[in-house]
């Protein structure tokens, strides 16, 4: 079908690094961590371990200058891949106008990683609603709970094992079931 | 209103008592101010100079339940807020009412997932739904007037004991 | 009637201090309805009396699953939910979305679209502040200025129903342009708006800013350091009036805002009344860029010529065999996008709105995150607001201009 062909462009554009400031950001990583690069459109993303990642953020934050933390969370490949999660952390230097993205993979049965909060203050309500959300468990949080669902839920919504929660509309052939099945309050 | 008649210079006004009371009710509803999230937008820009609310008697929206007579649940609400929603509906003396303003609170609106109520009308008896996302002010006020129109034709046997 | 539960502290006590335990200070529930807090937004306060010990937000009261609902939606369909996100800033929004999925599946713009976003996207940031110093205003009990501001904002939702029909969630940017070309009343409308608004900007400046109720109410209150602001990943107006010169539309420009000139005010003082005279100057240099797009207005297409990604005019349906095609193709199915992910952002009334989109090879995304500002410029408020009064707590919430769309998603 043309659409499957169409789908089977490969995921890295191209492998030019735009930026030098990038590529010699990208080799002290590598050095330093073992790490493996991947590139997309100008982007640079990292992949580091769960055990390094708290001294990646150190240092780059320290000697590369990337004071702020944009965007913490999470992707769920389940069942396509293992490590079934991807805990992405995304930073932006102001000083050198440069963003660059760190990629953890996470296994799906007791997913851990070592908590940033220390590093970056906003890491606190995200790494919340990264745990709300995927149910991965950050150590060390000073404060490990729900954030944006209510207490009582079961399970972690973006998963990709958690139904949506669609409910079909009414109309008058099947007006009484779904009638039945609405959580209406008891007076 | 009944039949008037003037006995020289005293005014004087004959009508029926349920009539007087309804009539009352809805010159001076006073709403509770409960914008959840853009619908309460629209319902400022309702109150505000352009399309103004205050010429139907609302001329301020009470932030207490228990001073206010109307419900305007403008946006949408999700299973969290849902208990707060109930327990204010509670806290409204008698008589009340609600109006389902928006799309999201008729009916779930865009949102049709696991975090927003399907209607607020699963937890709380609604009079009036105004559809929308948003509703324009001027559909919000046609809203308003259709619930006056339902009030004036109340009657005294059918109110709800509390 | 509903039974009155007892609530202890217990799921709080890792976050109030010590004095609570022992009931010297008292918790209050400064609840999810109520008049000052920007939407449904709970804070629990721990009070020494008048003072505020410990502000805690307690947020989630709006959550809509909009990052997961966007999942099972196609990418041209999804783009509906991104105007209810941020319900202030709705065109600015759907340019974040839709700059997001042009880089992941690498789709031109052409120029004459470009101004127009710009336009929208300015006039739209014009119609946030607007409410935002409505808001300001009637918090701090100067309520014309509430009526001043909404009188102003009805013209600039006018413009917007002239173009799309709609006044507030308009989804009229489109991924590859915008959805059909403006009208002629356009430029006019445009042009009358910008005749009339600096007069307008000079009464709200002559009502509040030299009165001296107003400063002595917010000069000195709530100050936010610079370093605790990058560090809490605060970004926006609040950013900018700690001293830190940061914003998107000059570091990495966007839609061709580097042809246009404007300044980016700052200020270094980091309290409630800079954050309000930052937003006034805002004000000015908005309508400076919207001026400035409407003269260079390029003639041209509005759409992408792409027909793999935008749906065909439909004049050309009923001659052309592979625009019929196109369009049952793009309406029913979607388009596939890269197995890739990208992140995009824009400068939005509040600060950093990022996008993190990632694609799967099938039509629809695989995972959408938004990076909303609201959610870091919030949680801030309790090391800002400690040691002030309750009346000084609803000045400084109401100056970090927070929407609660923004935060719960």
């Amino acid at each position: 079908m043309i659409f499957q062909a169409l789908a089977a462009v490969p995921g890295a554009g191209s492998r030019v690094i735009m930026d030098t400031k990038l590529k010699k950001l990208a080799d002290v990583l590598q050095e330093k961590f073992g790490s493996s690069i991947e590139e997309f459109r100008d982007e640079v993303h990292v992949f580091l371990k769960a055990e390094q990642i708290v001294e990646a953020l150190i240092l780059l934050r320290d000697k590369h200058e990337f004071e702020l933390l944009s965007a913490l969370t999470a992707t769920d490949y389940h069942p396509q891949q293992t490590p079934r999660f991807h805990v992405i952390y995304q930073l932006s230097s102001l000083a050198k106008n440069l963003t660059v993205q760190l990629r953890v993979p996470v296994n799906g049965d007791q997913p851990k990683v070592p908590t940033a909060t220390r590093v970056y203050d906003n890491a606190n309500w995200r790494e919340r609603e990264v745990f709300d959300m995927f149910g991965i468990e950050f150590e060390g949080h000073p404060d490990p709970r729900r954030i944006l669902n209510p207490e009582d839920i079961v399970g972690h919504p973006l998963r990709k094992d958690f139904p949506l929660g669609y409910e079909e509309p009414q109309f008058t052939f099947n007006y009484d079931d779904i009638d039945l099945k609405k959580i209406y309050a008891k007076e | 209103m009944g039949v008037e008649q003037k006995l020289g210079d005293m005014g004087i006004v004959t009508t029926k008592l349920e009539e007087l009371v309804n009539w009352s009710r809805t010159n001076a509803m006073w709403p509770m101010l409960f914008g959840l999230a853009c619908c309460a937008i629209e319902m400022m820009a309702a109150q505000a100079s352009h399309y103004d609310m205050s010429r139907f008697g609302m001329e301020l929206m009470r932030a207490s339940p228990r001073q206010s007579d109307l419900m305007i649940v403008a946006g949408r609400v999700s299973r969290k807020m849902a208990p707060v929603v109930r327990r204010l509906y509670d806290q409204m003396p008698e008589p009340k009412w609600v109006i389902a303003m928006g799309d999201c609170a008729s009916c779930g609106g865009v949102f049709n997932n696991y975090a927003i109520l399907q209607g607020v009308d699963e937890i709380i008896p609604v009079d009036v739904y105004v559809a929308g996302c948003p509703p324009r002010p001027e559909a919000l006020i046609h809203g308003v007037v259709t619930l006056y129109e339902k009030v004036k034709g109340d009657k005294f046997k059918d109110a709800v004991k509390a | 009637m509903a039974q009155i539960e007892e609530v202890n502290v217990g799921p709080f006590r890792h976050l109030v201090s010590e004095r609570a335990l022992t009931g010297e200070t008292m918790l209050l529930n400064m609840g999810p309805q109520h008049p000052s807090t920007h939407g449904v937004l709970r804070l629990l306060l721990e009070l020494d009396g008048e003072t505020v010990v410990n502000a805690i937000p307690d947020v989630g009261y709006l959550h809509t699953g909009i990052e997961k609902n966007m999942e099972a939606k196609t990418y041209i369909k999804a783009e509906v939910m991104t105007d209810r996100l941020d319900y202030m800033n709705t065109t600015g929004n759907n340019l974040a979305y839709c700059m997001a999925v042009e880089k992941l599946v690498g789709l031109d713009v052409p120029p004459r679209a470009q101004a127009i976003r710009v336009i929208l996207t300015e006039l739209q940031r014009i119609a946030s502040h607007l409410v935002f110093l409505g808001a300001f205003g009637l918090d701090l009990a100067a309520m014309s200025v509430f009526l001043y501001c909404f009188r102003e904002r009805e013209m600039i939702l006018d413009i917007l129903e002239l173009c799309s029909g709609q006044r507030m969630m308009t989804t009229f940017i489109r991924p590859g342009g915008i959805w059909r070309d403006v009208p002629v009343e356009f430029e006019s409308a445009v042009r009358n708006f910008i005749k009339i608004f600096p007069k307008r900007v000079d009464e709200y400046e002559a009502l509040l800013t030299k009165n001296p109720i107003l400063l002595d109410r917010l000069v000195g209150i709530g100050v936010l350091d610079a370093k605790t602001a990058l560090s809490h990943g605060v970004t926006g107006p609040a950013l900018r009036a700690s001293g830190v010169n940061w914003d998107l539309r000059k570091a990495r420009p966007y839609m061709g805002y580097e042809q246009y000139e404007f300044n980016v005010p700052t200020r270094t003082a980091g309290d409630t009344f800079s954050r309000y005279i930052l937003h006034i100057e805002e004000f000015r240099e908005s309508l400076k860029i919207v001026e400035q797009a409407l003269n260079k207005l390029p003639q041209g297409p509005v759409q992408s010529a792409n027909r793999k990604f935008v749906p065909p005019p439909r004049a050309e349906i009923g001659v052309s065999m592979e625009a019929l095609i196109h369009h049952f193709k793009l309406w029913t199915e979607g388009f596939p996008a890269p197995k890739a992910s990208i992140y995009s952002a824009v400068e939005s009334p509040r600060g950093e709105l990022g996008v993190y989109l990632e694609g799967d090879g099938g039509p629809k995304p695989h995972r959408v995150h938004m990076r909303t500002p609201s959610f870091d410029n919030l949680s801030v408020i309790n090391k800002i607001a400690q040691g002030h009064l309750v009346a000084d707590l609803v000045a400084i919430l109401a100056s970090i201009d927070i929407v609660l769309g923004d935060i719960d998603r």
